[in-house]
């Protein structure tokens, strides 16, 4: 789960900044989502550099699908009757690991079909990045999948990652704060870099 | 003080249980929890009835033996042992409800009373030093530096209750098997056996039943001897290496 879910936020650190491209303008960004395809070349033929991170994500994405789809079943079996008296436990981040993660895997399905096979985006103009993100943010639905999406997104990190620093051994006592610090900052700054875009669709920022 | 109980009553572990109510009277402040189920006890032996079988030992918070969920909390609503547990914690006419610790690892004995033997699997399979018999050592002999010492008692407090296991919502017992690998880990004694220790201990844990940890911190919450979230770190951090330095 840790080493999948760092480098699920590894990528998503690279995307966020590629996001706010959109504030420099229709040119910029395309030629940006132009530049994904050809990245690697001359070294690497068309595309290869992007596959060979959509085949690493996709392992990454499934491998903590089912890693959480284990470990869940186990933690269930371990507590076959549960308490009469009911209590809410741990911090709401928390709480809601399991299912934040199933609307997150929801949302990767959709934004796949929305903004890179154009499935459901109904103004897409294939190769223009820059138009189909204003589509989709023009859109009602749109803004509330994508809003609600990077909610569950800030939370998910928040527990996630410094979860993860735990499993692998990396936190202590004296570290614990900034560990957390470092979480609650990621979860910030990734959900407000990606909340950014539709509001600034919303507002008419950018158009 | 008058309060309602409702306590889980199971005549043994195949049957089925339920959440029996009961009302006790004339309780003082300055009982423990388990001096207020002794005095409904002695109304159910007087009345005729089975008493509420539940585990204790100590009395004074540290042998680990007492066990109880108190309304959704392990051990109460202080961060103490159930037996250190004070009526003044409670005001009169409260309802209180009393289970026992639930996870698949604990079975139910009866009433209150959970198999914890469990636990004991664990400390079996790596949760000792094996040293020389004889005469004491000279005690300078094996100097141990003042940090490692501290977080070696630190973690030598763990009483085995099963708090822990109780409060977590996946039923694991990482905090309890984390106190006992760091005590002997960090410790000169301890380093014949520090990579079997944790490899050992963690895969009983694994087999007995217990669940995942997903770091709800519930168990450094309620555990009464104070043991920190920190220490599952810790035992990660000897289990990475472990696996590194012994192959097999
Ligand atoms: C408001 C937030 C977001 C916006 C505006 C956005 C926008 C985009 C755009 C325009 C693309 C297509 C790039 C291209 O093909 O040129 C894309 C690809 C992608 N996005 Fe996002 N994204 C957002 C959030 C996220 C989040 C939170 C995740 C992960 C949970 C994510 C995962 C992906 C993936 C996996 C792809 C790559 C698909 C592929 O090319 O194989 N995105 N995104
Ligand atoms: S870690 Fe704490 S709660 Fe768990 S068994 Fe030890 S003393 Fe009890
Ligand atoms: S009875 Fe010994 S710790 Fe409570």
């Amino acid at each position: 789960m840790a080493v999948s879910g760092l480098m699920m936020l590894g990528y998503l650190a690279a995307h966020v900044l590629g996001n706010l491209k959109v504030f420099f303008g229709p040119q910029e960004f395309n030629e940006y989502g132009h530049w994904l395809r050809t990245m690697g070349a001359p070294v690497l033929h068309q595309e290869w550099a992007l596959w060979i991170v959509r085949i690493g994500l996709l392992a990454a994405v499934v491998a903590h699908g089912v890693a959480a789809y284990q470990l869940s079943r186990r933690d269930i079996r371990a507590r076959p009757v549960s308490y009469a008296h009911k209590r809410k436990r741990a911090s709401y981040a928390t709480r809601t690991m399991r299912w934040g993660g199933i609307i997150l895997a929801l949302f990767i399905v959709w934004h796949i079909l929305d903004l890179t096979t154009l499935t459901v985006n109904e103004n897409a103009q294939p190769g223009r990045p820059y138009e189909n993100v204003v589509a989709t943010f023009s859109t009602w639905y749109g803004n509330v999948i994508y809003l609600t999406a990077m909610l569950a997104l800030g939370l998910h990190i928040r527990h996630g990652f410094w979860s993860a620093a735990q499993t692998l051994g990396a936190g202590s006592a004296t570290r614990d704060r900034a560990l957390k610090a470092a979480a609650n900052g990621l979860a910030l700054v990734l959900t407000a870099g990606f909340v950014a875009v539709p509001v600034a669709v919303m507002t008419g920022v950018v158009s | 003080m008058k309060l309602k109980l409702r306590v889980w009553r199971q005549r043994d572990a195949g049957a089925s249980g339920t959440m029996a109510t009961y009302e006790v009277d004339g309780i003082s402040p300055d009982m423990s929890f388990l001096e207020m189920l002794d005095t409904l006890n002695e109304d159910l032996i007087l009345r005729g009835e089975d008493p509420v079988a539940f585990d204790h030992d100590c009395r004074e918070g540290i042998c680990g033996a007492c066990s109880l969920v108190i309304n959704g909390d392990a051990h109460g609503p202080e961060r103490t042992t159930t037996c250190q547990l004070h009526m003044r914690s409670f005001a009169d006419g409260d309802t209180i409800d009393v289970e026992p610790w639930r996870a698949a690892a604990f079975p139910v004995v009866k009433d209150l009373v959970v198999d914890r033997s469990s636990f004991d699997r664990i400390i079996q399979a790596g949760g000792y030093v094996s040293v020389p018999t004889g005469a004491a050592p000279e005690a300078h002999a094996t100097p141990v530096p003042k940090p490692d010492a501290d977080f070696a008692f630190e973690h030598a407090e763990c009483i085995g209750c099963g708090a822990c296991v109780a409060a977590c919502p996946n039923g694991s017992a990482m905090l309890f098997t984390s106190a006992k690998i760091n005590h002997l880990n960090v410790l000169p004694q301890g380093a014949p056996e520090r990579e079997t220790r944790v490899l050992d201990m963690v895969a009983t844990m694994d087999e007995e039943g217990f669940g995942g940890c997903t770091l709800t911190g519930e168990c450094a919450t309620a555990c009464p001897k104070g043991i920190p979230l920190p220490s599952i770190t810790a035992m990660n951090k000897e289990w990475l290496r472990a696996n590194r330095k012994v192959k097999r």
